[in-house]
Protein backbone atom coordinates (compact mmCIF):
# COMPACT_ATOMS: atom_id res chain seq x y z
CA UNK A 1 0.00 0.00 0.00
CA UNK A 2 1.07 3.58 -0.59
CA UNK A 3 1.50 5.94 2.32
CA UNK A 4 -1.71 7.72 1.29
CA UNK A 5 -3.62 4.44 1.29
CA UNK A 6 -2.21 3.57 4.69
CA UNK A 7 -3.17 6.99 6.04
CA UNK A 8 -6.71 6.42 4.76
CA UNK A 9 -6.77 3.02 6.42
CA UNK A 10 -5.50 4.49 9.68
CA UNK A 11 -8.28 7.07 9.48
CA UNK A 12 -10.87 4.26 9.17
CA UNK A 13 -9.22 2.53 12.11
CA UNK A 14 -9.51 5.73 14.16
CA UNK A 15 -13.21 6.00 13.35
CA UNK A 16 -13.66 2.40 14.51
CA UNK A 17 -11.72 3.10 17.71
CA UNK A 18 -13.94 6.04 18.61
CA UNK A 19 -17.09 4.11 17.68
CA UNK A 20 -16.10 1.09 19.77
CA UNK A 21 -15.20 3.22 22.79
CA UNK A 22 -18.41 5.23 22.53
CA UNK A 23 -20.37 1.98 22.55
CA UNK A 24 -18.33 0.57 25.42
CA UNK A 25 -18.83 3.73 27.50
CA UNK A 26 -15.34 3.16 28.92
CA UNK A 27 -11.82 2.46 27.71
CA UNK A 28 -8.72 4.23 26.48
CA UNK A 29 -8.99 6.55 23.47
CA UNK A 30 -5.82 8.64 23.93
CA UNK A 31 -3.26 5.87 23.54
CA UNK A 32 -5.37 3.99 21.01
CA UNK A 33 -5.35 7.01 18.70
CA UNK A 34 -1.67 7.75 19.22
CA UNK A 35 -0.72 4.18 18.29
CA UNK A 36 -3.17 3.73 15.39
CA UNK A 37 -0.76 4.67 12.58
CA UNK A 38 1.96 2.26 13.65
CA UNK A 39 -0.44 -0.65 14.18
CA UNK A 40 -2.10 0.04 10.83
CA UNK A 41 1.29 0.04 9.13
CA UNK A 42 2.32 -3.21 10.81
CA UNK A 43 -0.77 -5.20 9.88
CA UNK A 44 -1.43 -3.72 6.43
CA UNK A 45 2.11 -3.39 5.18
CA UNK A 46 4.81 -4.96 7.29
CA UNK A 47 3.73 -8.19 8.92
CA UNK A 48 3.49 -11.59 7.29
CA UNK A 49 0.05 -12.58 8.59
CA UNK A 50 -3.10 -14.17 7.19
CA UNK A 51 -6.45 -13.21 8.67
CA UNK A 52 -7.92 -16.44 7.29
CA UNK A 53 -5.29 -18.42 9.18
CA UNK A 54 -4.61 -16.45 12.37
CA UNK A 55 -2.47 -19.22 13.89
CA UNK A 56 -0.29 -19.69 10.80
CA UNK A 57 2.86 -21.32 12.14
CA UNK A 58 5.56 -19.02 10.85
CA UNK A 59 3.62 -15.77 10.88
CA UNK A 60 5.07 -12.58 12.27
CA UNK A 61 3.83 -11.84 15.78
CA UNK A 62 2.60 -8.72 17.52
CA UNK A 63 2.31 -8.28 21.27
CA UNK A 64 0.40 -5.27 22.52
CA UNK A 65 2.21 -4.89 25.82
CA UNK A 66 0.30 -1.66 26.48
CA UNK A 67 -2.84 -3.75 26.35
CA UNK A 68 -5.25 -1.02 27.39
CA UNK A 69 -5.16 0.32 23.85
CA UNK A 70 -6.93 -2.84 22.73
CA UNK A 71 -9.47 -0.78 20.71
CA UNK A 72 -6.67 0.14 18.29
CA UNK A 73 -5.58 -3.48 17.90
CA UNK A 74 -9.14 -4.76 17.53
CA UNK A 75 -9.97 -2.09 14.96
CA UNK A 76 -6.89 -2.93 12.91
CA UNK A 77 -7.62 -6.67 13.13
CA UNK A 78 -11.26 -6.16 12.14
CA UNK A 79 -10.36 -3.99 9.15
CA UNK A 80 -7.75 -6.55 8.16
CA UNK A 81 -10.47 -9.20 8.10
CA UNK A 82 -9.89 -11.26 11.24
CA UNK A 83 -13.45 -10.65 12.44
CA UNK A 84 -16.40 -8.43 11.44
CA UNK A 85 -15.95 -4.67 11.84
CA UNK A 86 -19.56 -4.60 13.09
CA UNK A 87 -18.51 -6.59 16.17
CA UNK A 88 -16.34 -3.70 17.40
CA UNK A 89 -19.35 -2.06 19.06
CA UNK A 90 -19.55 -5.05 21.42
CA UNK A 91 -16.21 -3.99 22.96
CA UNK A 92 -16.27 -4.42 26.75
CA UNK A 93 -19.88 -5.63 26.69
CA UNK A 94 -20.79 -8.62 28.85
CA UNK A 95 -20.52 -11.78 26.78
CA UNK A 96 -18.53 -10.21 23.94
CA UNK A 97 -15.27 -11.79 22.89
CA UNK A 98 -13.78 -8.30 22.64
CA UNK A 99 -12.43 -8.04 26.16
CA UNK A 100 -11.21 -4.78 27.69
CA UNK A 101 -7.65 -5.99 27.26
CA UNK A 102 -6.33 -8.38 24.57
CA UNK A 103 -7.43 -11.99 25.08
CA UNK A 104 -5.63 -14.48 22.84
CA UNK A 105 -7.96 -17.30 23.77
CA UNK A 106 -11.04 -15.75 22.23
CA UNK A 107 -9.98 -13.07 19.74
CA UNK A 108 -8.73 -14.15 16.31
CA UNK A 109 -5.39 -12.54 15.52
CA UNK A 110 -4.39 -11.68 19.08
CA UNK A 111 -1.00 -13.34 19.57
CA UNK A 112 -0.72 -12.74 23.32
CA UNK A 113 -3.05 -11.81 26.13
CA UNK A 114 -1.76 -8.66 27.78
CA UNK A 115 -2.82 -5.63 29.69
CA UNK A 116 -1.20 -5.87 33.07
CA UNK A 117 1.56 -3.42 32.20
CA UNK A 118 5.14 -4.50 31.86
CA UNK A 119 4.48 -8.12 30.98
CA UNK A 120 3.97 -8.26 27.23
CA UNK A 121 7.55 -7.51 26.23
CA UNK A 122 8.78 -10.61 28.09
CA UNK A 123 6.30 -12.73 26.14
CA UNK A 124 7.50 -11.19 22.88
CA UNK A 125 11.06 -12.03 23.93
CA UNK A 126 9.97 -15.65 24.44
CA UNK A 127 8.44 -15.72 20.95
CA UNK A 128 11.60 -14.27 19.43
CA UNK A 129 13.72 -16.78 21.32
CA UNK A 130 11.56 -19.65 20.04
CA UNK A 131 12.10 -18.36 16.50
CA UNK A 132 15.86 -18.40 17.01
CA UNK A 133 15.80 -21.92 18.50
CA UNK A 134 13.79 -23.24 15.56
CA UNK A 135 15.76 -21.29 12.97
CA UNK A 136 12.63 -19.50 11.74
CA UNK A 137 12.72 -16.11 10.12
CA UNK A 138 9.52 -14.64 11.54
CA UNK A 139 9.65 -11.23 13.19
CA UNK A 140 8.22 -10.34 16.58
CA UNK A 141 6.90 -6.84 17.31
CA UNK A 142 5.97 -5.55 20.74
CA UNK A 143 4.41 -2.19 21.50
CA UNK A 144 4.98 -0.61 24.90
CA UNK A 145 3.75 2.65 26.36
CA UNK A 146 6.12 5.34 27.57
CA UNK A 147 4.42 5.14 30.96
CA UNK A 148 4.56 1.36 30.84
CA UNK A 149 8.33 1.32 30.68
CA UNK A 150 8.34 2.50 34.29
CA UNK A 151 7.66 -1.18 35.07
CA UNK A 152 10.90 -2.94 36.01
CA UNK A 153 10.01 -6.09 34.10
CA UNK A 154 10.37 -4.16 30.81
CA UNK A 155 14.05 -3.73 31.59
CA UNK A 156 14.46 -7.35 32.64
CA UNK A 157 13.08 -8.28 29.23
CA UNK A 158 15.18 -5.66 27.42
CA UNK A 159 18.34 -6.84 29.19
CA UNK A 160 17.71 -10.43 28.15
CA UNK A 161 16.82 -9.55 24.56
CA UNK A 162 19.95 -7.43 24.20
CA UNK A 163 22.17 -10.02 25.84
CA UNK A 164 20.81 -12.73 23.53
CA UNK A 165 21.08 -10.66 20.33
CA UNK A 166 17.43 -11.16 19.40
CA UNK A 167 17.51 -9.33 16.08
CA UNK A 168 14.09 -10.75 15.20
CA UNK A 169 12.53 -8.55 17.90
CA UNK A 170 11.41 -4.97 17.43
CA UNK A 171 10.07 -2.98 20.37
CA UNK A 172 8.00 0.10 19.63
CA UNK A 173 7.63 2.66 22.42
CA UNK A 174 4.52 4.75 21.86
CA UNK A 175 5.95 7.95 23.28
CA UNK A 176 2.83 10.12 23.59
CA UNK A 177 4.23 11.67 26.77
CA UNK A 178 1.10 11.25 28.89
CA UNK A 179 0.00 8.72 31.50
CA UNK A 180 -2.95 8.63 33.89
CA UNK A 181 -1.54 10.95 36.54
CA UNK A 182 0.02 13.51 34.19
CA UNK A 183 2.94 13.86 31.80
CA UNK A 184 5.49 11.08 32.05
CA UNK A 185 8.03 13.62 33.33
CA UNK A 186 5.72 14.74 36.10
CA UNK A 187 5.00 11.19 37.22
CA UNK A 188 8.41 9.51 36.84
CA UNK A 189 10.44 10.47 33.82
CA UNK A 190 11.52 7.58 31.61
CA UNK A 191 13.73 9.92 29.54
CA UNK A 192 16.08 9.51 27.80
CA UNK A 193 14.26 6.47 26.42
CA UNK A 194 16.55 6.01 23.42
CA UNK A 195 19.73 6.04 25.50
CA UNK A 196 18.24 3.51 27.93
CA UNK A 197 17.52 1.03 25.14
CA UNK A 198 20.95 1.71 23.65
CA UNK A 199 22.47 0.85 27.00
CA UNK A 200 20.55 -2.43 26.92
CA UNK A 201 22.22 -3.25 23.58
CA UNK A 202 19.37 -2.29 21.26
CA UNK A 203 19.64 -0.60 17.88
CA UNK A 204 17.53 2.51 18.41
CA UNK A 205 15.52 4.47 15.85
CA UNK A 206 13.77 7.73 16.77
CA UNK A 207 10.76 8.69 14.65
CA UNK A 208 7.53 10.63 14.49
CA UNK A 209 5.12 7.77 15.08
CA UNK A 210 2.24 9.53 13.38
CA UNK A 211 4.09 9.93 10.06
CA UNK A 212 3.65 7.02 7.65
CA UNK A 213 6.84 7.71 5.75
CA UNK A 214 8.93 7.75 8.93
CA UNK A 215 7.17 4.61 10.17
CA UNK A 216 7.89 2.85 6.87
CA UNK A 217 11.56 3.81 6.92
CA UNK A 218 11.95 2.76 10.56
CA UNK A 219 10.59 -0.76 10.03
CA UNK A 220 12.66 -1.14 6.86
CA UNK A 221 15.76 -0.19 8.86
CA UNK A 222 14.75 -2.47 11.73
CA UNK A 223 14.57 -5.49 9.46
CA UNK A 224 18.12 -4.93 8.23
CA UNK A 225 19.66 -4.81 11.70
CA UNK A 226 21.63 -7.94 12.56
CA UNK A 227 22.87 -9.13 15.92
CA UNK A 228 20.77 -6.92 18.15
CA UNK A 229 17.11 -6.17 18.86
CA UNK A 230 15.61 -2.90 17.69
CA UNK A 231 13.74 -0.23 19.64
CA UNK A 232 11.69 2.29 17.70
CA UNK A 233 11.02 5.29 19.90
CA UNK A 234 7.92 6.77 18.31
CA UNK A 235 7.03 10.32 19.28
CA UNK A 236 3.27 10.45 18.97
CA UNK A 237 0.36 12.68 19.84
CA UNK A 238 -1.98 11.25 22.41
CA UNK A 239 -5.55 11.37 21.08
CA UNK A 240 -4.23 11.97 17.53
CA UNK A 241 -6.93 12.89 15.04
CA UNK A 242 -9.60 14.14 17.44
CA UNK A 243 -8.91 17.80 18.22
CA UNK A 244 -10.34 17.90 21.73
CA UNK A 245 -8.57 14.69 22.75
CA UNK A 246 -5.12 15.62 21.47
CA UNK A 247 -2.50 16.00 24.22
CA UNK A 248 -5.19 15.93 26.90
CA UNK A 249 -4.30 13.74 29.86
CA UNK A 250 -7.99 13.49 30.74
CA UNK A 251 -8.58 11.44 27.57
CA UNK A 252 -6.32 8.61 28.69
CA UNK A 253 -9.09 6.47 30.02
CA UNK A 254 -12.59 7.74 29.34
CA UNK A 255 -15.08 7.23 26.54
CA UNK A 256 -16.72 10.03 24.54
CA UNK A 257 -20.35 10.83 25.32
CA UNK A 258 -22.89 11.08 22.49
CA UNK A 259 -22.10 14.69 21.68
CA UNK A 260 -18.35 14.18 21.83
CA UNK A 261 -18.72 11.08 19.70
CA UNK A 262 -20.57 13.02 16.99
CA UNK A 263 -17.92 15.72 16.98
CA UNK A 264 -15.04 13.23 16.89
CA UNK A 265 -16.59 11.29 14.02
CA UNK A 266 -17.28 14.44 12.07
CA UNK A 267 -13.64 15.47 12.39
CA UNK A 268 -12.35 12.05 11.45
CA UNK A 269 -14.70 11.73 8.48
CA UNK A 270 -13.63 15.13 7.22
CA UNK A 271 -10.00 14.14 7.56
CA UNK A 272 -10.79 10.90 5.73
CA UNK A 273 -12.41 12.76 2.87
CA UNK A 274 -9.42 15.06 2.62
CA UNK A 275 -7.16 11.99 2.42
CA UNK A 276 -9.26 10.64 -0.44
CA UNK A 277 -8.56 13.75 -2.45
CA UNK A 278 -4.84 13.52 -1.81
CA UNK B 1 16.10 -46.28 59.09
CA UNK B 2 19.67 -45.72 57.94
CA UNK B 3 19.26 -48.18 55.03
CA UNK B 4 16.26 -46.23 53.64
CA UNK B 5 17.14 -44.59 50.33
CA UNK B 6 16.72 -40.82 50.47
CA UNK B 7 16.53 -38.46 47.52
CA UNK B 8 15.46 -34.80 47.35
CA UNK B 9 12.58 -34.30 44.91
CA UNK B 10 14.50 -31.45 43.26
CA UNK B 11 16.97 -34.15 42.12
CA UNK B 12 14.05 -36.12 40.77
CA UNK B 13 12.95 -33.00 38.86
CA UNK B 14 16.33 -32.53 37.18
CA UNK B 15 16.62 -36.21 36.32
CA UNK B 16 13.08 -36.45 34.97
CA UNK B 17 13.67 -33.40 32.77
CA UNK B 18 16.65 -35.12 31.15
CA UNK B 19 14.66 -38.30 30.54
CA UNK B 20 11.80 -36.31 29.01
CA UNK B 21 14.19 -34.11 27.07
CA UNK B 22 15.58 -37.15 25.28
CA UNK B 23 12.14 -38.06 23.98
CA UNK B 24 10.71 -34.61 23.37
CA UNK B 25 12.64 -31.96 21.49
CA UNK B 26 9.98 -29.32 22.23
CA UNK B 27 10.83 -29.39 25.94
CA UNK B 28 12.72 -26.27 27.05
CA UNK B 29 13.99 -25.57 30.55
CA UNK B 30 14.29 -22.08 32.01
CA UNK B 31 15.98 -21.12 35.24
CA UNK B 32 16.73 -17.90 37.07
CA UNK B 33 20.34 -18.33 38.18
CA UNK B 34 19.60 -21.27 40.47
CA UNK B 35 20.31 -24.20 38.15
CA UNK B 36 22.71 -25.77 40.63
CA UNK B 37 20.12 -25.70 43.39
CA UNK B 38 16.99 -26.52 41.37
CA UNK B 39 18.96 -29.31 39.65
CA UNK B 40 18.09 -28.09 36.19
CA UNK B 41 21.85 -28.02 35.63
CA UNK B 42 21.52 -31.75 34.93
CA UNK B 43 19.33 -30.80 31.95
CA UNK B 44 21.63 -27.94 31.03
CA UNK B 45 24.55 -30.34 30.72
CA UNK B 46 22.56 -32.78 28.59
CA UNK B 47 20.79 -30.25 26.36
CA UNK B 48 22.54 -26.86 26.57
CA UNK B 49 20.75 -25.61 23.44
CA UNK B 50 17.38 -26.06 25.14
CA UNK B 51 18.32 -24.49 28.46
CA UNK B 52 17.70 -20.78 28.97
CA UNK B 53 19.14 -19.03 31.98
CA UNK B 54 17.02 -15.94 32.51
CA UNK B 55 19.25 -14.49 35.19
CA UNK B 56 17.84 -13.20 38.44
CA UNK B 57 14.58 -12.05 36.87
CA UNK B 58 11.73 -14.42 37.62
CA UNK B 59 8.97 -12.16 36.30
CA UNK B 60 10.68 -11.98 32.93
CA UNK B 61 11.27 -15.73 33.02
CA UNK B 62 7.53 -16.35 33.40
CA UNK B 63 6.83 -14.10 30.41
CA UNK B 64 9.51 -15.71 28.27
CA UNK B 65 8.05 -19.12 29.14
CA UNK B 66 4.62 -17.88 28.10
CA UNK B 67 5.94 -16.56 24.79
CA UNK B 68 7.85 -19.78 24.09
CA UNK B 69 4.72 -21.84 24.71
CA UNK B 70 2.73 -19.86 22.14
CA UNK B 71 5.32 -20.97 19.59
CA UNK B 72 4.94 -24.66 20.38
CA UNK B 73 7.58 -25.14 23.05
CA UNK B 74 6.82 -26.87 26.35
CA UNK B 75 8.71 -24.72 28.83
CA UNK B 76 9.54 -25.79 32.38
CA UNK B 77 10.35 -22.61 34.30
CA UNK B 78 12.32 -23.28 37.42
CA UNK B 79 13.17 -21.44 40.57
CA UNK B 80 12.60 -21.64 44.31
CA UNK B 81 8.89 -21.76 45.23
CA UNK B 82 9.26 -18.37 46.88
CA UNK B 83 10.21 -16.76 43.58
CA UNK B 84 8.33 -18.91 41.06
CA UNK B 85 5.00 -18.68 42.87
CA UNK B 86 5.68 -15.63 45.00
CA UNK B 87 7.79 -13.11 43.10
CA UNK B 88 6.31 -14.03 39.72
CA UNK B 89 2.76 -14.57 40.98
CA UNK B 90 1.09 -11.97 38.82
CA UNK B 91 3.04 -12.98 35.73
CA UNK B 92 2.06 -16.61 36.31
CA UNK B 93 -1.54 -15.53 36.78
CA UNK B 94 -1.86 -13.11 33.87
CA UNK B 95 0.65 -14.29 31.27
CA UNK B 96 0.34 -18.05 31.84
CA UNK B 97 -2.89 -18.78 33.73
CA UNK B 98 -5.28 -16.38 32.01
CA UNK B 99 -4.41 -17.53 28.46
CA UNK B 100 -4.14 -21.12 29.81
CA UNK B 101 -0.72 -21.61 28.25
CA UNK B 102 1.17 -24.87 28.26
CA UNK B 103 3.82 -23.79 30.76
CA UNK B 104 5.09 -25.96 33.62
CA UNK B 105 6.42 -24.37 36.78
CA UNK B 106 9.03 -26.43 38.60
CA UNK B 107 9.27 -24.88 42.05
CA UNK B 108 11.96 -26.26 44.32
CA UNK B 109 12.96 -25.39 47.90
CA UNK B 110 9.36 -25.23 49.07
CA UNK B 111 8.46 -25.20 52.76
CA UNK B 112 10.50 -24.83 55.93
CA UNK B 113 12.70 -27.77 54.93
CA UNK B 114 14.71 -25.18 52.99
CA UNK B 115 16.44 -25.03 56.37
CA UNK B 116 19.25 -22.62 57.15
CA UNK B 117 18.32 -19.90 54.62
CA UNK B 118 15.37 -19.05 56.84
CA UNK B 119 12.00 -17.39 56.46
CA UNK B 120 12.66 -15.24 53.37
CA UNK B 121 13.29 -18.40 51.34
CA UNK B 122 10.82 -20.77 53.00
CA UNK B 123 7.66 -20.53 50.93
CA UNK B 124 4.64 -21.70 52.91
CA UNK B 125 2.05 -20.00 50.74
CA UNK B 126 2.66 -21.35 47.23
CA UNK B 127 -0.05 -24.01 47.24
CA UNK B 128 -2.58 -21.35 48.22
CA UNK B 129 -1.38 -18.91 45.54
CA UNK B 130 -1.29 -21.45 42.74
CA UNK B 131 -4.53 -23.19 43.73
CA UNK B 132 -6.40 -19.91 43.22
CA UNK B 133 -5.43 -19.58 39.56
CA UNK B 134 -8.19 -20.95 37.31
CA UNK B 135 -7.05 -23.95 35.29
CA UNK B 136 -3.78 -24.42 37.18
CA UNK B 137 -2.94 -27.99 38.17
CA UNK B 138 -1.03 -28.13 41.47
CA UNK B 139 1.08 -31.18 42.33
CA UNK B 140 3.11 -31.81 45.48
CA UNK B 141 4.92 -35.15 45.12
CA UNK B 142 5.94 -37.21 48.12
CA UNK B 143 9.15 -38.92 47.00
CA UNK B 144 11.55 -39.46 44.13
CA UNK B 145 9.38 -41.94 42.26
CA UNK B 146 6.28 -39.83 42.51
CA UNK B 147 8.16 -36.65 41.61
CA UNK B 148 9.54 -38.16 38.40
CA UNK B 149 6.11 -39.52 37.49
CA UNK B 150 4.60 -36.09 38.19
CA UNK B 151 7.06 -34.32 35.89
CA UNK B 152 6.16 -36.73 33.09
CA UNK B 153 2.43 -36.33 33.73
CA UNK B 154 2.87 -32.55 33.74
CA UNK B 155 4.53 -32.73 30.33
CA UNK B 156 1.68 -34.84 28.94
CA UNK B 157 -0.99 -32.55 30.41
CA UNK B 158 -1.89 -29.65 28.12
CA UNK B 159 -2.12 -26.50 30.24
CA UNK B 160 -0.31 -24.88 33.14
CA UNK B 161 1.00 -27.10 35.93
CA UNK B 162 2.67 -26.12 39.20
CA UNK B 163 5.08 -28.73 40.58
CA UNK B 164 6.33 -28.41 44.16
CA UNK B 165 9.67 -29.92 45.09
CA UNK B 166 11.86 -29.91 48.18
CA UNK B 167 15.49 -29.31 49.00
CA UNK B 168 15.77 -32.00 51.68
CA UNK B 169 16.56 -35.63 50.83
CA UNK B 170 13.51 -37.66 51.84
CA UNK B 171 12.72 -41.40 51.96
CA UNK B 172 11.78 -43.21 48.76
CA UNK B 173 8.74 -45.34 49.59
CA UNK B 174 6.67 -45.56 46.40
CA UNK B 175 8.97 -48.22 44.98
CA UNK B 176 6.29 -50.88 44.71
CA UNK B 177 5.43 -52.47 41.37
CA UNK B 178 1.83 -51.35 41.20
CA UNK B 179 2.60 -47.66 41.85
CA UNK B 180 0.66 -45.54 39.39
CA UNK B 181 0.53 -41.76 39.13
CA UNK B 182 -2.54 -40.07 37.79
CA UNK B 183 -3.15 -36.32 38.05
CA UNK B 184 -6.04 -35.68 40.43
CA UNK B 185 -6.10 -39.16 41.97
CA UNK B 186 -5.19 -39.69 45.60
CA UNK B 187 -3.47 -42.90 46.65
CA UNK B 188 -4.68 -44.98 49.61
CA UNK B 189 -1.47 -46.17 51.25
CA UNK B 190 -3.19 -47.96 54.12
CA UNK B 191 -6.84 -48.60 54.81
CA UNK B 192 -8.17 -47.92 58.31
CA UNK B 193 -11.37 -47.20 60.19
CA UNK B 194 -10.65 -44.83 63.09
CA UNK B 195 -9.33 -41.74 61.35
CA UNK B 196 -8.27 -40.63 57.86
CA UNK B 197 -4.97 -38.84 57.48
CA UNK B 198 -4.51 -36.99 54.19
CA UNK B 199 -0.87 -36.08 53.70
CA UNK B 200 1.07 -34.42 50.92
CA UNK B 201 4.69 -33.93 49.87
CA UNK B 202 7.40 -34.87 52.33
CA UNK B 203 4.76 -35.20 55.05
CA UNK B 204 3.55 -38.45 53.51
CA UNK B 205 6.58 -40.40 54.73
CA UNK B 206 6.40 -38.68 58.13
CA UNK B 207 2.73 -39.69 58.32
CA UNK B 208 3.51 -43.28 57.39
CA UNK B 209 6.01 -43.37 60.27
CA UNK B 210 3.41 -41.84 62.59
CA UNK B 211 0.90 -44.49 61.50
CA UNK B 212 3.09 -47.26 62.95
CA UNK B 213 3.08 -45.52 66.35
CA UNK B 214 -0.68 -45.05 66.17
CA UNK B 215 -1.16 -48.73 65.29
CA UNK B 216 0.89 -49.69 68.33
CA UNK B 217 -1.65 -47.75 70.40
CA UNK B 218 -4.52 -49.53 68.70
CA UNK B 219 -5.54 -46.68 66.43
CA UNK B 220 -6.37 -47.89 62.94
CA UNK B 221 -5.63 -44.94 60.65
CA UNK B 222 -6.37 -44.68 56.95
CA UNK B 223 -3.46 -43.01 55.19
CA UNK B 224 -4.02 -41.25 51.89
CA UNK B 225 -1.39 -39.54 49.78
CA UNK B 226 -2.83 -36.47 48.09
CA UNK B 227 -0.16 -35.59 45.54
CA UNK B 228 -2.49 -33.43 43.46
CA UNK B 229 -3.76 -30.50 45.50
CA UNK B 230 -5.73 -29.26 42.50
CA UNK B 231 -7.86 -30.75 41.13
CA UNK B 232 -8.26 -32.53 44.44
CA UNK B 233 -9.64 -36.06 44.50
CA UNK B 234 -12.97 -34.97 45.99
CA UNK B 235 -14.55 -38.37 45.61
CA UNK B 236 -11.85 -40.15 47.58
CA UNK B 237 -11.66 -37.41 50.21
CA UNK B 238 -15.42 -37.50 50.82
CA UNK B 239 -15.65 -41.29 50.78
CA UNK B 240 -12.86 -41.80 53.28
CA UNK B 241 -14.16 -39.06 55.59
CA UNK B 242 -17.63 -40.61 55.47
CA UNK B 243 -16.10 -43.95 56.43
CA UNK B 244 -13.91 -42.87 59.36
CA UNK B 245 -15.74 -39.70 60.44
CA UNK B 246 -12.49 -38.06 61.53
CA UNK B 247 -10.01 -36.31 59.28
CA UNK B 248 -6.46 -35.03 59.67
CA UNK B 249 -4.48 -33.17 57.00
CA UNK B 250 -0.70 -32.92 57.06
CA UNK B 251 1.36 -30.58 54.90
CA UNK B 252 4.59 -28.63 54.97
CA UNK B 253 2.71 -25.45 54.10
CA UNK B 254 0.58 -22.92 55.89
CA UNK B 255 -2.61 -24.43 57.26
CA UNK B 256 -4.29 -21.59 55.36
CA UNK B 257 -4.94 -22.24 51.71
CA UNK B 258 -3.17 -25.53 51.07
CA UNK B 259 -4.14 -29.19 51.49
CA UNK B 260 -6.02 -28.58 54.74
CA UNK B 261 -8.17 -25.91 53.16
CA UNK B 262 -8.74 -27.94 50.01
CA UNK B 263 -9.89 -30.95 52.04
CA UNK B 264 -12.14 -28.79 54.23
CA UNK B 265 -13.72 -27.24 51.13
CA UNK B 266 -14.65 -30.70 49.88
CA UNK B 267 -15.86 -31.97 53.23
CA UNK B 268 -18.03 -29.03 54.21
CA UNK B 269 -20.02 -29.54 51.01
CA UNK B 270 -19.96 -33.30 50.57
CA UNK B 271 -19.22 -35.11 53.85
CA UNK B 272 -18.97 -32.90 56.94
CA UNK B 273 -16.45 -34.25 59.43
CA UNK B 274 -14.28 -32.97 62.22
CA UNK B 275 -10.92 -31.93 60.74
CA UNK B 276 -7.53 -31.37 62.35
CA UNK B 277 -5.18 -29.43 60.08
CA UNK B 278 -1.49 -30.05 60.72
CA UNK B 279 0.81 -27.58 58.98
CA UNK B 280 2.57 -24.34 59.68
CA UNK B 281 0.26 -22.30 61.87
CA UNK B 282 0.06 -18.87 60.24
CA UNK B 283 3.64 -18.00 61.03
CA UNK B 284 6.93 -17.50 59.18
CA UNK B 285 9.70 -20.06 59.39
CA UNK B 286 13.26 -19.53 60.65
CA UNK B 287 16.84 -20.68 60.13
CA UNK B 288 18.00 -24.10 61.22
CA UNK B 289 18.75 -27.59 59.93
CA UNK B 290 15.68 -28.94 58.11
CA UNK B 291 15.00 -31.98 60.33
CA UNK B 292 15.16 -29.77 63.44
CA UNK B 293 12.71 -27.29 61.92
CA UNK B 294 10.33 -30.05 60.85
CA UNK B 295 10.28 -31.25 64.45
CA UNK B 296 10.08 -27.75 65.93
CA UNK B 297 7.09 -26.86 63.78
CA UNK B 298 5.33 -30.08 64.72
CA UNK B 299 5.59 -31.75 61.34
CA UNK B 300 7.70 -34.82 62.21
CA UNK B 301 6.29 -38.31 62.73
CA UNK B 302 6.39 -38.02 66.52
CA UNK B 303 4.41 -34.75 66.52
CA UNK B 304 1.90 -36.08 64.00
CA UNK B 305 1.43 -39.21 66.13
CA UNK B 306 0.76 -37.19 69.29
CA UNK B 307 -1.62 -34.76 67.63
CA UNK B 308 -3.61 -37.46 65.86
CA UNK B 309 -3.82 -39.58 69.01
CA UNK B 310 -5.19 -36.65 71.03
CA UNK B 311 -7.59 -35.75 68.22
CA UNK B 312 -8.95 -39.30 67.97
CA UNK B 313 -9.36 -39.52 71.77
CA UNK B 314 -11.15 -36.16 72.00
CA UNK B 315 -13.61 -36.91 69.24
Amino acid sequence: MTNAELEKKANEVRQSIVTALHSAKSGHPGGSLSAADIMTYLYFEEMNVDPKNPKMADRDRFVLSKGHVAPALYSVLAHKGYFPVEDLVTLRHTGSYLQGHPDMKHIPGVDMSAGSLGQGLSCAVGMAQAGKMDDKDYQVYAMCGDGEIQEGQIWEAAMWAGAHHLDNLTVIVDNNNLQIDGTVEEVCSPYPIDKKFEAFNFHVININGNDMEEIRNAFAEAKKVKGMPVAIIAKTTKGKGVSFMENQVGWHGKAPNDEQYEQAMEELKKAGEALCQK
Amino acid sequence: MSEVKKIATRESYGNALVELGREHTDLVVLDADLAGATKTEIFKKAFPERFLDCGIAEANMAGIAAGLSTCGKVPFMSSFAMFAAGRAYEQVRNAIGYPHLNVKIGATHAGISVGEDGATHQCLEDLALMREIPGMVVINPSDDIEAKAAVKAAYEHVGPVYLRFGRLAIPVFNDNEDYKFEIGKGIVLKEGKDVTIFATGLEVSETLAAEKMLAADGIDAEIINIHTIKPIDAELVAASAAKTGKVVTVEEHSIIGGLGSAVCEVLCEKAPAKVLRIGVNDTFGESGPAPELIAKYGLDAESIYKKVKAFVKEN
